[in-house]
């Protein structure tokens, strides 16, 4: 299995949407380092012919009859937005005007 | 004895009898409350005022003589990772600080139809990730039985409560044994259920493949109560499964005769405490007494369960906090430049670092070129552990091992090294990992009195096998009536 370095990190937490400054981003190589070495204990093990279990139960897609209900108000859903604006979610500007 | 050191099913027959009130009781609980919280730390927001409502209520039903739940009137602590109307749900964290759910998770419907009085949310890990509930990004929980050590985690507070009788039971969550084990080292009764057993409808999501909720409780007959009360299928939830729930206060029979029980030997391998060994070797002999056979089985898969464990929970955690983005809910970053520097700046500002880690090793793991080495391998292993458990559960009927490889440590003893913080859950995770119900008794204390716990482990959706065995333990027993000096 592979390990990562500081590129890595950064790579990473940007496609998760996290920003380190450079002392935060060593800090995380050097562990992540450790548990992904901890990890690579996995490929002791011939998985070749074993087939994934992404769920225990075998579940079939489950449906439910289309009926209308009635859903949250609109005040009680926006009652924990940052910035509610004009019944929707203020968010900052998205379209540069400039 | 005061009031709120007694169990539910005895305060039930004092309240039906109408000897005590709930709203006496309620001040009992809160009156401890007063006494020891400042040192234990165990809530995280108290519901005094909607308690003390919710008692009355009860006391009123038990007046007019109604039909009344074995769980009226009782005061219950719940996990601030499960959604209560109105009343403030933080996670531990900080991203969620200010968050009022506008609804109830389907646990707390079902708890509120039987009348239960809530006593107020108890501290965890940051999004239940943990072991120590050290990772909480509000307060540290101390275990009532050495001040000084940890509750366990992540449902930590939950099991704290419940020892430090500041509440009669609890509700908590399981993803690795975040029930199993912090019950194990507060000397507890706490319970996973089978996988889909329980809703999850608005229990804030970790791992959503491995994620129940579970009782904590001061014994066996009280779990089998709260069981009765939060189990079953739910439309809200389509991971929640179809099958009949029994009464389970049925399954509380002390007869073990004829019952197999295996004792996989891989879990009295090396790093194990040798004095929670030998506790735990002398409760499984108890149960040869009790008339039960006992043979020594193998689950040799067990060694690869922490690193399955740290994939597969990351990857599921990284997918589904990817929702706190400061848009709809919770904390928002101050002036972003843009929305992108916006979701950087609220979750870099609003996660801890344990939450951080893990985020970043699931995205690794889902990341492109990574995704079979690390997330399928994981996904196969999983597999062979399941397969384990399969094999196992053809020729016992119930697996005992201990739940946790030592008794509590010391605050800050494993803060610096994350690695030998999951390690802490490696006789927890194969059973998550299969499903199972699981679990953890009081089996004894330490020299240094710290509570010892057995887990043990049946078939999916046999918690009555699991129950029966649980309580039969219980009553040729007397762990479980062993209490902290606080």
């Amino acid at each position: 299995m592979a390990t990562i370095d500081t590129d890595g990190v950064s790579h990473v937490a940007n496609l998760a949407r996290l920003e380190f400054n450079d002392t935060e981003t060593q800090e995380f190589t050097e562990t992540l380092a450790r548990i992904l070495d901890y990890i690579g204990k996995l490929d002791e093990l011939d998985t070749e012919n074993v087939e994934p279990t992404s769920h225990i139960h075998p579940l079939q897609n489950i449906t439910k009859a289309d009926v209308v209900k009635p859903s949250l108000p609109r005040d009680e859903v926006l009652s924990n937005a940052p910035e509610p604006e004009e019944g929707f979610f203020g968010v900052p500007r998205v379209i540069d005007t400039d | 004895m005061s009031l709120n050191q007694l169990t539910a099913h005895e305060l039930h027959e004092k309240l039906k009898a109408r000897e005590i009130t709930s709203v006496e009781l309620t001040e009992s609980v809160y009156g401890r409350i007063d006494a020891v919280e400042p040192q234990v730390k165990g809530y995280l927001t108290l519901t005094k005022d909607i308690a003390l409502k919710q008692a009355q209520k009860a006391d009123e039903g038990f007046v007019n003589g109604d039909d009344m739940s074995p769980l009226a009137g009782i005061p219950i602590a719940i996990k601030d990772v499960i959604c209560t109307k109105d009343v403030k749900t933080t996670c531990a964290s900080k991203i969620l600080s200010n968050f009022v759910p506008p609804y109830d998770a389907t646990v707390m419907t079902k708890l509120n139809q039987q009348g239960i009085v809530m006593v107020g949310k108890t501290n965890m890990d940051e999004f239940a990730m943990g072991s120590s509930t050290e990772n909480s990004a509000y307060q540290i929980t101390h275990n009532p039985w050495n001040l000084d050590t940890i509750p366990g985690g992540s449902s930590g507070g939950s099991a704290a409560v419940v020892s430090a009788d500041t509440a009669i039971c609890s509700l908590g969550s399981d993803t690795g044994g975040s029930i199993r084990q912090p019950a194990a080292l507060c000397g507890v009764v706490g319970m996973k259920p089978t996988y889909g057993r329980v809703s999850r409808y608005g229990l804030i999501a970790f791992a959503s493949s491995l994620d129940q909720i579970g009782p904590f409780t001061k014994d066996v007959t009280d779990c089998a109560l709260v069981l009765n009360a939060i189990c079953g299928n739910d439309e809200m939830d389509s991971t929640a499964v179809d099958v009949q729930v029994p009464d389970f206060t049925q399954a509380l029979i002390n007869d073990i005769k004829g019952l197999k029980i295996g004792v996989p030997k891989e879990y009295f391998a090396e790093g194990i405490d040798t004095e929670v060994a030998e506790i735990v070797n002398e409760a499984i002999s108890e149960f040869e007494k009790l008339g039960a056979t006992v043979e020594e089985i193998s689950l040799p898969h067990t060694e690869y369960a922490i690193a399955t464990y740290y994939i597969l929970a990351p990857a599921e955690a990284s997918a589904n906090l990817a929702r706190y983005d400061g848009v709809r809910y919770g904390y928002r970053a101050d002036e972003p430049a843009n929305m992108i520097d916006m979701y950087k700046k609220t979750r870099s500002e609003g996660f801890g670092e344990e939450v951080k880690r893990r985020i970043m090793l699931g995205t690794f793991a889902l990341s492109a070129g990574y995704q079979d080495a690390y997330y399928k391998k994981a996904q196969k292993v999983r597999t062979l552990i399941r397969s384990d458990f399969d094999k196992a559960f053809e020729k016992v009927d119930i697996i005992a091992t201990p739940t946790s490889p030592t008794p509590a440590f010391r605050i800050g003893e494993r803060t610096a090294d994350p690695l030998q913080m999951y390690l802490c859950d490696v006789m927890t995770t194969p059973a998550s990992h299969a499903g199972l119900p699981g679990i953890s008794l009081p089996c004894g204390l330490v020299e240094s009195g710290l509570p010892v716990g057995l887990q043990l482990l049946a078939a999916p959706f046999d918690e009555e096998t699991l129950l029966r065995t649980a309580f039969t333990f219980e009553q040729n027993t007397e762990h479980h009536l062993q209490r902290p000096k606080l």
